[in-house]
């Protein structure tokens, strides 16, 4: 594992000098700071309204616009993931870089390894900044806190830390611009698949329900995403399903354990086929 | 047997019947040789004979088709192994965002050297390639020459047993080639074992106790570059030179062909020369021309080559 730590801070030092590390959080600082002024705004138009649906609707607005953040943070992170790593490893290949790492006393595994855990360390530092940021504008400006937001941002890092699997793996074997075409296929493959299980779920269209759950099967992050948004809303929003982050169908903890199991196997299947490419 | 002050006996690498396909493409086929502890070696062949891929498969980048190796005793692919091997790519590519000086701590760290040692190891690395000056540049400013000598200082920087040099003087400047030979000659003072893939066959010539041609992955021809028993080829034009003046001749060297006016052959060493000269004065003809030459090594190789050709 010492190779691996060495891999993981050669691959932090690279997102550190490239400013990879700059343009996260200078255009985290920019996402936040235009979410705070968008909440402002919208609070301002309640301001001398009074009453119970007046409350009712200021009580939505705030609870909507606090997870439309957190949905635009859930994409960027997840655009992020794929992005960051996605020539990691192909790109290395392609050059030649990797003959002179592999030529090296170390296992191929702890190349992977070690470059996995810088970018889920990044990404994950990159999620919770900016997730963190819009629920501590929330809380700042609208003195509003979701609920279960532990479960809700570990769901998010779950997310997050799949995609970056997926990118590195697709790296192991594939070419960059292929790899690239791989993640996002996948994404939007779970994320029509997620819609088409909720509306399933509405309309009690167990046909619809069933597809979209094989498309969490097979990429499982929409399905993190639906749950944690289930867990970060108040149980009469989660109920009634009036925003559209409000499941109908609501991920199951096993959906949660498989997508576990499923990063994990991809992890593994990328070690072992790195492990044996011809470099 | 070759006993090394590293404590090990037997051949630095050996191979035998070593393959490698790619699909129906034959890229090595057959491939064995053996390269002593301590030898300057040379794989020579023409663009697709199989020396890279010779050579990654001797690195564990790609496994072979067949066959089997062993490098400093212990079967290709070891791990522990690879701590003494050290490898210039011919194409040596980098993480250009680190400077030079990074890049050699990043692979002594690599290595599992001590930080202090990776820190010494490097600076004397740096003066030894001319780096000095630019160690805390980025490499992406570096020119393909300061590429090549911190990809050198990189091969170097583990105390290997054995180097691997892919094209090492490519894009260097002449003073930059010089500096690739004293290393190299330091090297085989040091009993290291080098393994070099070079087109530059005058480069070759200048530094390696040993060649090997390949073609088609197998190895067609070896030569010892000191070895005296090639010869040398002597021109000569007498007149007249009759049959009794040939047959002597015949007797003093070898191969005998005429181009024209002039008679070609093969003798053992110049000193054959003057019993030469002597034999067709008092054979009472004129002699008009009489020169040797030694063979280089791209005379040897396009012969070689030329053969495996025709053959």
């Amino acid at each position: 594992m010492r190779a691996a730590f060495t891999m993981a801070r050669l691959t932090l030092h690279e997102a550190a000098r490239k400013r990879v590390l700059l343009a996260a959080l200078v255009l985290g600082v920019a996402f936040v700071a235009l979410d705070a002024i968008g909440f402002h705004f919208i609070l301002k138009g309640f301001a001398g309204q009074v009453g119970a649906l007046a409350a009712a609707q200021k009580r939505f607005a705030i609870t909507f616009f606090t997870l439309a953040g957190l949905y635009a943070v859930n994409f960027l992170s997840a655009m992020a993931s794929v992005l960051l790593p996605i020539d990691t490893l192909s790109g290395e290949i392609a050059s030649g870089v990797a003959q002179t790492l592999a030529t090296r006393p170390i296992r191929r595994s702890e190349i992977l390894l070690g470059k996995w855990l810088a970018y889920v360390a990044v990404l994950t530092a990159y999620l919770l900044l900016l997730a963190g940021g819009v629920l501590a504008v929330a809380a700042t400006v609208a003195g509003y806190v979701p609920p279960r937001v532990g479960p809700g941002l570990a769901l998010m890092v779950l997310e997050s830390v799949a995609l970056v699997t997926l990118s590195i793996a697709g790296g192991a074997r594939l070419a960059t611009v292929t790899n690239g075409m791989l993640a996002f296929g996948l994404y939007g493959l779970a994320f029509i698949g997620g819609w088409v299980e909720q509306i399933g779920a509405l309309t009690r269209n167990t046909a619809a329900r069933d597809v979209g759950t094989v498309a969490s099967l097979v990429m499982p992050t929409e399905a993190l995403w639906q749950r944690a948004a289930h867990e970060m809303q108040p149980v009469v929003f989660a109920q009634l399903n009036i925003t559209p982050f409000s499941p109908a169908s609501v991920p199951s903890a096993a959906m949660v354990a498989w997508a576990g199991i499923w990063t994990a196997a991809v992890l593994a299947w990328a070690l072992r086929s790195f492990a044996k490419r011809p470099l | 047997m070759t006993v090394t002050h590293t404590g090990m006996s037997g051949p630095a690498i050996e191979t035998r019947g070593l393959r490698k396909r790619f699909g129906s493409r034959r890229a090595v086929e057959d491939l064995s040789l053996s390269v002593a502890q301590g030898e300057v070696f040379g794989l020579l062949g023409p663009n697709g004979a199989g020396k890279t891929t010779s050579v990654k498969m001797l690195l564990g980048l790609i496994p072979p088709s067949g066959g089997s190796a062993r490098m400093l005793g212990v079967p290709i692919g070891d791990r522990a192994t690879r701590s003494r091997v050290g490898f210039l790519p011919e194409h040596f590519r980098f993480q250009d965002w680190l400077t030079g000086r990074e890049l050699l701590e990043f692979h002594g760290r690599l290595c599992g050297m001590p930080r202090a040692d990776v820190a010494a190891r490097a600076a004397t690395l740096l003066v030894r390639v001319d780096l000095v000056d630019a160690a805390d540049r980025r490499l992406s400013a570096y020119s393909k020459g300061m590429t090549q000598r911190i990809g050198l200082a990189s091969a170097l920087l583990a105390r290997p047993r054995v180097v691997f040099l892919d094209e090492p003087t490519s894009g260097l400047d002449p003073l930059g080639r010089l500096m690739v030979r004293d290393v190299i000659r330091e090297l085989r003072e040091d009993g290291v074992t080098v393994f070099l893939n070079s087109h530059m066959l005058g480069e070759v010539e200048a530094t390696c106790d040993r060649v090997a041609f390949v073609r088609r992955g197998r190895v067609v021809h070896e030569h010892r570059l000191a070895d005296e028993t090639e010869g040398v080829a002597v021109q000569l034009r007498a007149d007249p030179l009759d049959a009794e003046t040939l047959v002597g001749l015949e007797r003093l060297g070898r191969a005998l062909h005429r181009d024209g006016d002039t008679l070609h052959m093969r003798v053992a060493g110049e000193h054959v020369l003057p019993e030469l000269a002597r034999w067709v004065v008092g054979r009472g003809a004129r002699l008009h021309h009489l020169s040797a030459t030694r063979d280089t090594l791209e005379d040897l190789f396009v012969r070689v080559m030329d053969g495996e050709r025709a053959g």
